[in-house]
């Protein structure tokens, strides 16, 4: 039965909640502005929230200083590979806690949430020496390892929380069957666990994506990602919030439209209420 | 033309092609953000032309970013860098750790002599070059000329603390958004103890005496401090114990601020009628002394081009150096960008360039500015330390910093100034103890 | 018998993962845990040696270690506080039928992809900067004080930054929860004359808590880490008074690069966090047996 809902308050909601979006959302929509503006405009003590002479100025000169494209390359690479990566070894791990649980399977989650606690500015000396002695320095590959260990244990939290939900009877009824293991994962729970699976992926990507301690320190010319093209654009001498504007938006855009796209996936995947 | 002939052409234009790609080393470059390095970055192509064997790479980075960057893998020797872009707060410091080449052969077109010789002695250690100079800046008096002339004064050759504060108080509009003066207050060694330690110089303080006993219970930071707190809390920004150079910059040329005492860098984005609502309404004079006194502060910053010894291609790099340093470069960047773009502060020439001068009318006052700067004698004490606005050891940094924190929060008005300085001088002396001093 | 097999399996599927992070815990922490014994500093080559726990008196008696302590303590209260809340109201709120349901969805999630040096940035100068900020000017134009929010407030001003970023992270996981809330108990429930705020309080929160307990989790991990944005911000000032852990250890391995004490520092920071973990998992851990 849908559920009948006066137009009334249907529209009451909708404003309250599209007030509260753009709240939340105005410090973004303020950086996409400030990029049309010259950097004299961007400072001004009465700021201008729309009419001010449009210029993409700051675009041009972005695109002139560096390359987008091979920051942007990185980044995907980047941030796709150590998600992926960390999927493939973080699957069978959940699967294994999530339906054979063991008397130390908190412990060993706990443990590996707990290797996140690390700060990292306490580690950076001892991971750069082994990175250099090893020739992963900025090279993408030692950042997919690095980013990959340091997201796995999220990525086996979430993906155990999602796999606990899928009830065991229909995995008992599988296995009455006659359902090997194999066909147990590949049939029954990896359909069941596919949205769970993709908001995983989705999440990981953006942590991945915005991750700008590792990514900074341990690499320089070749394999530098976004988050580096950003930090050419903050705080130089002089003004410069108008040029860190233009750059942050075209460093935000692919994941924000990568997030409108896939924002039901990312949602709906985490709904369990349909297997229940 | 038969097939066979056809391919072993191309297979010897392949093998040429090969060749030249193999010989052709690659260097990379770390630098800063700032414009004078973005525009050497966007005159590559000039460099390319004149050593299509060498092809550069870039990493630009925001300061704080690529210090701690750099710092990282010149001491861990990662051998990441070719050419280096540091101050002269490392210079000394790595040069005396080996961590760098001496660059006493950067060719006869150099000419090192016409470096200016308070910038290269910041750089030199046992009488050998350790970084090219790119650009350099001390630190001026920076006003607005109508609030001045609104207030009834006018400007002295040389101001003392005293004319700050007296001006400062005149030109103070709060209704209007004016405010008298503008300092810095972030807490960090670059941002507001850049400006506190060149003040106590001039104040004629110092961070150490001979023995390295830090000095922040003697009289000189006492009276540092409270001319520093007098000024901000009553004629200063809101805001100011968060603002660094960039947002009094912004300050500035909005026209909130009626006094600016920065790097002198800061006169020709004041001046750019582009950016600066101002531009035409700015006058410079010397950064101040106390009553009578004649020490400006010392301050002296520069970024300068550096190869670590860890590099395997020296030569790359040197010539890159050179080609970034030289005075060609800096006939190339008044051709391309205009005379007023050139980077400053480094040549002795520049200064008696008729047409610099004439572009950029900040120039003599600058020119005056690090002259008067010593960094090999920064306080009117004896002190076992160079420097300026900050103390070349590597401890610096973090007391520096943490000594900042103090101050900040007594511009908050989170202390007095009393608890800030006696907090500041147990912090100092511990660290010094834990690292050792004296030495 | 296949509960054997099953369990060799699982131990198989298991001991990647597990044996990854064991090799990325134990080779940086042995390395760190030995490090934080010696007298090391990066600026000084040649001057190591062993200082047995010298690094560790040097950290504890700094005297802003206790201060960082409660900030860092403050910092993760104060932003699960708020995203918890903030994130429960807009699960609800979001959870609503309206127009254009997918275009707010985005606008709630978006802070989650700016990079925190960049947003710590622009709420810096762009919102809060009490001369050229937007706020000051809002409160200018209501004939206001502009309030110098880093001066006055600094910690709460970091808290309302991070907190920014972190919402749309609980909101997310909090809607999701939300969508699987059962919805014929909750018609029932109207039918029988309960009213929303009776359905609220005992359907909602607790079908909320397990998820809850996840956003608390995750974030506390996150949270614990907070740097950049005291570094753009404040830089750890006034004072202390937005000095963390985090940023401690940063001013000692990253300013002083002074290996052992950063160590010391790291090895402690990791011992506090996994107190917190603990005493996170008495308090809530009911809620995953479940």
């Amino acid at each position: 039965m849908a559920r009948n809902v006066s137009t009334g308050r249907k529209a009451a909601v909708t404003a309250l909640a599209w007030g509260v979006g753009l709240v939340i959302f105005f410090p973004i929509l303020w950086t996409v502005l400030t990029s049309f503006k010259t950097e004299g405009e961007a400072i001004n003590a009465h700021p201008s929230f729309l009419f001010f002479d449009w210029t993409l100025e700051n675009y041009h000169t972005v695109n002139e200083r560096s390359d987008y494209l091979a920051h942007f390359w990185n980044s995907v690479v980047i941030a796709l590979g150590s998600t992926l990566i960390g999927l493939l070894i973080a699957i069978p791990a959940a699967w294994s806690m999530a339906f054979v649980p063991g008397k130390r399977t908190k412990d060993l989650l706990m443990w590996m949430l707990s290797t996140k606690m690390m700060p990292a500015v306490g580690v950076l000396v001892p991971i750069y020496l082994l990175a250099r002695d090893t020739g992963l320095l900025d090279s993408k590959t030692g950042l997919v390892i690095v980013l990959t260990l340091v997201n796995l244990p999220i990525i086996v939290w979430m993906l155990y929380t999602y796999f606990k939900e899928i009830p065991g009877e229909i995995l008992e009824a599988a296995r009455m069957d006659g359902a090997s293991l194999g066909s147990e994962i590949l049939y029954v729970l990896t359909p069941m666990a596919v949205p769970g699976i993709a908001s995983t992926l989705l999440l990981n990507v953006i942590l991945a994506w915005n991750e700008s301690f590792w990514t900074l320190n341990l690499t320089a010319a070749n394999s530098a990602p976004l988050t580096a093209f950003i930090a050419s654009y903050s705080s130089p001498e002089g003004l410069f919030y108008a040029k860190l504007s233009a750059a942050s938006t075209m460093a935000i855009a692919p994941i924000l439209i990568l997030g409108w796209f896939s924002q039901k996936q990312l949602v709906r995947g985490l709904t369990f209420g349909a297997v229940k | 033309m038969n097939v066979t002939a056809r391919a072993l052409m191309g297979a010897s234009l392949l093998l040429a092609a090969t060749s030249a790609v193999s010989a052709q080393t690659t260097i990379t470059v770390a630098t800063v953000n700032n414009g004078d390095m973005i525009r050497m970055q966007r005159l590559t192509s000039d460099f390319n032309a004149k050593h299509p064997d060498i092809k550069v790479n870039w990493v630009t980075l925001e300061e704080n970013v690529l210090r701690q960057r750099v710092t990282t893998d010149i001491a861990s020797k990662g051998g990441q860098y070719d050419v280096l872009t540091i101050g002269n707060y490392e210079v000394p410091i790595w040069a005396k750790q080996n961590w760098l080449l001496p660059l006493d052969n950067l060719g006869a077109d150099y000419d090192q002599a016409d470096l200016l010789p308070q910038v290269a002695a910041a750089l030199t250690v046992g009488g050998k070059l350790y970084a090219a100079p790119f650009y350099a800046e001390s630190s001026m008096l920076m006003y607005r000329t109508d609030l001045l002339e609104k207030a009834g004064l006018k400007m002295p050759e040389n101001p003392d603390w005293g004319f700050i504060t007296d001006a400062a108080a005149k030109m103070t509009d709060k209704a209007a958004g004016v405010y008298g003066i503008c300092l810095r207050g972030k807490a960090g060694w670059g941002e507001n103890m850049a400006f506190l330690t060149s003040m106590n110089n001039s104040m004629g303080g110092a961070w150490f005496d001979m023995q390295w006993k830090p000095q922040f219970d003697k009289p000189e930071w006492k009276k540092t401090l409270d001319a520093y707190l007098k000024l901000m809390t009553s004629y200063g920004p809101p805001g100011s114990s968060s603002n660094g150079f960039n947002e009094n910059l912004a300050l500035f040329q909005t026209g909130k601020c009626g006094m600016w005492i920065d790097a002198t860098v800061a006169a020709s984005f004041i001046s750019d009628p582009k950016e600066s609502k101002v531009a035409d309404k700015v006058s410079f004079a010397p950064a101040p002394t106390r009553a009578g006194g004649s020490n400006h502060g010392n301050w002296l910053w520069s970024w300068n081009l550096a190869i670590p010894a860890s590099t395997t291609k020296a030569d790359a790099a040197k010539t890159f150096v050179a080609w970034a340093t030289s005075p060609a470069y800096t006939k190339l960047v008044a051709e391309k960008e205009g005379i007023a773009n050139v980077p400053p502060g480094t040549r002795t020439s520049l200064y008696k360039n008729e047409a610099y001068l004439k572009a950029a009318p900040f120039a003599p006052m600058t020119l005056k500015a690090i002259e008067a700067a010593n960094t090999q004698k920064p306080s009117e004490q004896p002190v076992p330390y160079t420097g300026g606005q900050f103390v070349a050891i590597p401890e610096f940094q973090a007391i520096g910093t943490a000594v900042g924190q103090q101050f900040s929060a007594a511009l908050a008005g989170k202390a007095t100034a009393d608890q800030a300085l006696a907090a500041s001088q147990a912090l100092t002396s511990r660290e010094m103890t834990r690292a050792g001093y004296p030495k | 018998m296949a509960t054997q097999a099953s369990q060799t399996a699982s131990r198989l599927m298991l001991s990647p993962a597990v044996l990854l992070l064991f090799l990325w815990m134990i080779v940086p922490l042995g390395m760190t845990i030995y490090f934080s014994f010696l007298r090391f500093n990066l600026l000084m080559p040649g001057t190591e040696a062993f200082t047995g726990f010298e690094n560790y008196v040097y950290f504890f008696t700094d005297p802003a270690f206790w201060p960082a302590l409660a900030n860092t303590l403050t910092l993760v209260l104060g932003v699960l506080f708020i995203t918890v809340i903030g994130g429960v109201a807009l699960a609800v709120l979001l959870d609503q039928p309206m127009w254009g349901q997918g275009i707010v969805r985005v606008l709630v999630i978006a802070p989650f992809f700016v990079m925190p040096s960049v947003s710590a940035l622009v709420w810096k100068n762009m919102l809060m900067n009490p001369v050229n900020g937007l706020f000051a000017a809002f409160a200018r134009g209501l004939g206001l004080e502009p309030f110098d929010f880093f001066a006055d407030a600094p910690l709460a001003s970091i808290i309302v930054i991070v907190a920014w970023q972190w919402l749309p992270f609980a909101t997310l996981i909090l809607l999701t929860a939300m969508q699987s809330l059962d919805r014929e108990q909750m018609e029932a429930a109207e039918m029988d004359g309960a009213g929303p705020f009776w359905r609220f309080l005992h359907l909602t929160v607790p079908h909320l808590t397990r998820a809850t307990t996840v956003v608390v989790l995750i974030q506390t991990i996150f949270l614990l880490s907070v740097f950049a944005e005291i570094l753009v911000t404040t830089n750890g000032g006034p004072g202390t008074a937005s000095t963390t852990l985090t940023f401690l250890v940063y001013m000692q391995s990253m300013l002083q690069f002074d290996v052992g004490l950063g160590s010391a520092g790291g090895i402690v920071a990791v011992i506090l966090a996994n107190i917190v973990a603990i005493f996170l998992m008495r308090m809530i851990g009911k809620n995953l047996e479940a």
